[in-house]
């Protein structure tokens, strides 16, 4: 049997324990991820005792009150609070998922807040997501298209050309399905690109407009690139926006093998 | 200060901001032939414009009839006559190009039943001048602005902009003759500070809605634009002018489309009465957006608001087709399910009047560049600068905005900084660096690091929002706005006893929102003060004390200088270009402005 453990700088600390207000009655415990790059010290989780009857109701406005008034070195990304700018993607209680849209009564117990898994931490919860990016990039993902269009008109496409891409163009870059995939974990920095890249792919070669379906199949068909991906599911059952990208992955390998 | 390490870089053109205007300025730029950087706080597309959900207006006539004309209209009386005419015109003619260009970029456009770009109504949107509702608004189910920041960022990606991501522009770089001639910025992942050396500074940072309590707009929108113009001598025109729509959800402040009551939704109170046939008889529901809002205020005002507090107004979307809905507006669906958990299919989405756009900003005229009037020359330009989108006044938007124009703007006007860029700046050399162009954002930045005072960022936020909130909102009036100068001035000084727990410099965001906070305070400090000076009601601009528009006084531009100092704000005006572009259409005389 292997023994998988961690390395002995990357183990987990119990921290710091912030009690609640006195007096506070309705009180939730939150477990948060820290790491400080500059202290040389290990990660720790630090736990939060928060009093619900002065916090909103999303775990986003947990972490908000607490880098407000509790601990202001605490550290996290976030932007729209609306569930569609992807900046607040973090692992909480084992499940990758969008702070500012999680409810914290769905939550029983006691809540943990880890980063994105298997991303390089920054600080705290903010990981390095430059991988992912660059996977995006790599697809190509703008219209590749040769035949000339006028400059004062619209290509065509039909209705139902375009319903083609509902559920493939809304996807807001949080990674929360990549960063859950088994395989993206061991195989994204060899070549795997993850099921948010290859949705991307899909989008385009869904597109009526784009003409480089037959190009962009012949890019993916690779041992890593697509075929990394054992259906495992994760990214679907994630995706905090409802999207299958576990489905357009099915689609994208059956179009390689209808083309052979 | 030796804690701080300097990387200089040298580009033909900064652009600063990655929302949709940074984007399309930094994609022109590149089409004309520059090096471009485009240095941004945070990833391209989280980018605020990702919150778009109605549409890009822009007269296709796809779905009925349409002329650019009658986009121009209504723009100029959405705008109650504050609109700069020369610009308005250039923006609805170029309207339908920059539509179409966004569709060759690959924008996922919903579709008619012919297969052209679908549009749908929008508030102040009219045909034949003012006769009845038109379809202009362009679409991509409710998510346009996501589709149109992602299409952009992709293009930007294929043309090789030079990304500067996660990087937070401290101050404009000016020589001794007031040019602009690069920027500083602080990487936020290694705390190192970066110069920017270029030929031209192009602003794209958004707006700075979250000086308000309630806001539609993300955490992000903190007006640093209007903090860095302003430290650099720009004065700021226009600020007295904020939107509220009326359709934030109650509690929670995220935006309900006016594609909703363009879809066919409508307001009652708690009488249930559809309230908004006594304020806009002809459009009612679809009037723009300061009337409603205030016709909202009223209501709740009068005790006809709903809910245990009677704070708030219902918006029925329960009698349209559930289908429809799903396809679109699901963004809407899910928001309202979400953070009101109402499903909109079965009952009314609570909504109330709520802080959504600047229509003041950096002063531009219609090629970007940045205006600071220089003795009787009140159209003289910096030379070095441009600014775009919302943190810029070109302008288009006068005293309100209309719903679907701003998109219009980021596009329309991005790719005008780079022809007229092009047209200056290709073959000159860059102007040379001052002395110490460091100095002043390092001394900023280490005072705020280790100031050691008794109040936090949220502290002095939060006491700023509230006064806000209270004192310069949908309706203003003298006393109120005075008083609330008092609080703010007072607030504002207590910046410099915040004290940060962290001082290190790996992604420090304690320091990040202190900065954030700096020019946050700018922007409400210009706001209110320029609402205080203008003593007339003009669109968005709601003076109880001054009831009436008063064109002889105040068709007039207002500046405010000094916002980002310890002292009062000056006051300036500058004249409406009260002219067209072209004689193919007539400048149009102010007249009352009723829906
Ligand atoms: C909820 C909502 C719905 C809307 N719906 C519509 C609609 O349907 N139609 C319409 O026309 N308009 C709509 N608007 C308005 C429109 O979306 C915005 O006005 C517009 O997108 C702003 O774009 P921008 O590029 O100017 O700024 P933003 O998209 O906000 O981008 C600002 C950029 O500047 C960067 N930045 C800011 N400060 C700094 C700094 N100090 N250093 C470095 N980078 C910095 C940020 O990283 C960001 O990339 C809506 C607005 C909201 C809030």
């Amino acid at each position: 049997m292997v023994e998988f453990a961690l390395p002995k700088n990357s183990v987990v600390l119990k921290g710091q324990y912030f009690k609640a207000t006195e007096g506070a009655k309705n009180i939730r415990i939150f477990d948060i991820y820290r790491f400080n790059p500059e202290d040389g010290k290990n990660p720790r989780l630090d736990t939060f005792e928060i009093d619900m009857d002065a916090c909103g109701p999303m775990i986003l406005d947990v972490l908000m009150k607490i880098k407000d008034e509790i601990d202001t070195t605490l550290v996290f990304r976030r932007s729209c609070r609306e569930g569609i700018c992807g900046s607040c993607a973090f692992n909480i209680n084992g499940k990758n998922v969008l702070a500012c849209t999680k409810k914290i009564v769905d939550y029983k117990g006691r809540i943990k807040i880890y980063p994105l898994p298997h991303r390089p931490v920054i600080k705290d919860l903010v990981v390095d997501l430059s991988t992912p990016y660059a996977q995006y990039e790599a697809v190509k993902p703008w219209l590749m298209s040769e035949t000339p269009v006028e400059k004062n008109k619209e290509r065509l496409q039909s209705p139902e050309e375009r319903a083609k891409l509902d559920g493939a163009w809304e996807c807001i870059l949080c990674f929360c399905c990549s960063t859950s995939c088994p395989s993206y974990w061991w195989n994204g920095e060899r070549g795997y690109l993850g099921p948010a890249a290859l949705l991307q792919s899909y989008r385009w070669i869904e597109d009526s407009r784009d003409e480089e379906a037959g190009e962009r199949l012949a890019e993916l068909d690779d041992h890593h690139r697509l075929f990394s991906c054992h259906t495992i599911m994760n990214c679907s059952d994630v995706c905090p926006k409802g999207l299958n990208p576990g489905k357009a992955i099915a689609e994208l390998k059956k179009k390689i093998v209808l083309r052979q | 200060m030796s804690d701080y390490k300097i990387i200089d870089h040298s580009f033909d053109i900064v652009v600063v901001g990655g929302g949709g205007s940074g984007l399309r300025s930094a994609l022109a730029m590149k089409e004309a032939g520059f090096e471009v950087a485009c240095v941004t706080k945070i990833f391209p597309t989280r980018s605020h414009t990702i919150a778009a959900q109605g549409g890009i207006g822009a007269a296709l006539g796809n779905m009925e009839e349409d002329k650019w004309q009658w986009h121009m209209y209504d723009t100029v009386k959405g705008s109650d006559w504050l609109g700069d005419q020369d610009a308005i015109e250039f923006m609805c003619r170029k309207a339908p190009e920059a539509v179409y260009e966004l569709e060759h970029y690959g924008v996922p456009f919903t579709r008619n039943s012919e297969g052209k770009i679908y549009q749908r109504p929008f508030g102040g949107h009219t045909k034949n001048f003012g006769e009845g509702i038109v379809q202009r608004a362009c679409a991509a189910a409710d998510l346009t602005g996501h589709a149109i920041l992602h299409a952009l960022y992709q293009q930007c990606l294929k043309h090789k902009v030079h990304f500067f991501v996660e990087y937070f522009a401290l101050d404009l770089i000016m020589n001794e003759e007031g040019d602009c001639v690069g920027v500083m910025a602080l990487c936020m992942e290694d705390g190192t500070l970066h110069r920017f050396h270029s030929k031209n500074v192009v602003l794209a940072t958004g707006g700075g809605g979250r000086c308000y309590f309630s806001s539609t707009l993300a955490h992000t929108c903190t007006g640093d634009g209007y903090g860095l113009a302003d430290r650099a001598g720009v004065p700021l025109q226009d600020m007295e002018f904020v939107q509220f729509h009326p359709t934030g959800l109650y509690g929670p402040g995220c935006l309900i489309t006016e594609a909703c009551r363009g879809e066919g939704g409508y307001f009652t109170n708690s009488l249930g009465e559809k309230f908004m046939e006594k304020y806009a008889p002809t459009v009612k529901d679809l009037a723009s957006r300061d009337v409603c809002s205030r016709a909202l205020t009223i209501e709740i005002r009068e005790g006809r608001g709903v809910g245990k507090n009677k704070d708030h107004i219902h918006l029925h979307l329960e009698h349209l087709d559930g289908k429809m809905l799903h396809e679109k507006l699901p963004g809407i669906m899910e928001t309202a399910k979400i953070f009101a958990n109402v499903d909109l299919t079965q009952e009314p989405c609570p909504v109330i009047p709520t802080a959504h756009y600047n229509m003041g900003g950096i002063p531009t005229n219609r090629f970007g560049q940045v205006v600071r009037p220089k003795g009787n020359d009140k159209e003289a330009v910096v030379p070095g600068l441009m600014a775009v989108g919302e943190t810029a006044c070109v302008s288009i938007h006068g005293a309100n905005r209309l719903g679907s124009n701003s998109l219009l703007d980021l596009v329309v006007f991005g790719k005008a900084t780079g022809e007229k860029a092009k047209e200056l700046y290709l073959d000159q050399p860059k102007k040379s660096l001052p002395k110490n162009s460091e100095a002043s954002s390092i001394a900023r930045l280490d005072a705020l690091r280790n100031s050691k005072g008794k109040s936090t960022v949220a502290e002095v936020r939060l006491a700023m929002q509230k006064i806000m909130q209270a004192d310069a909102s949908v309706f203003r009036e003298k006393s109120t706005l005075t008083s609330g100068i008092e609080k703010l001035d007072k607030v504002a000084k207590s910046i410099d006893t915040i004290s940060l727990q962290d001082n290190s410099l790996i992604w420090n965001y304690g320091l990040i929102e202190a900065l954030e906070l700096d020019n946050l305070m700018t922007t409400a400090r210009s706001i209110i003060y320029s609402a205080l000076n203008r003593e007339e009601s003009r669109g968005a601009h709601s003076r109880e004390d001054f009831p009436e528009r008063d064109d002889a006084k105040w068709l007039t531009h207002s500046l405010a200088y000094g916002a980002s100092k310890n002292e009062p704000v000056k006051l300036d005006v500058r004249p409406v270009h009260t002219w067209t572009l072209t004689d193919e259409v007539q400048y149009i005389e102010p007249k009352k402005r009723v829906y």
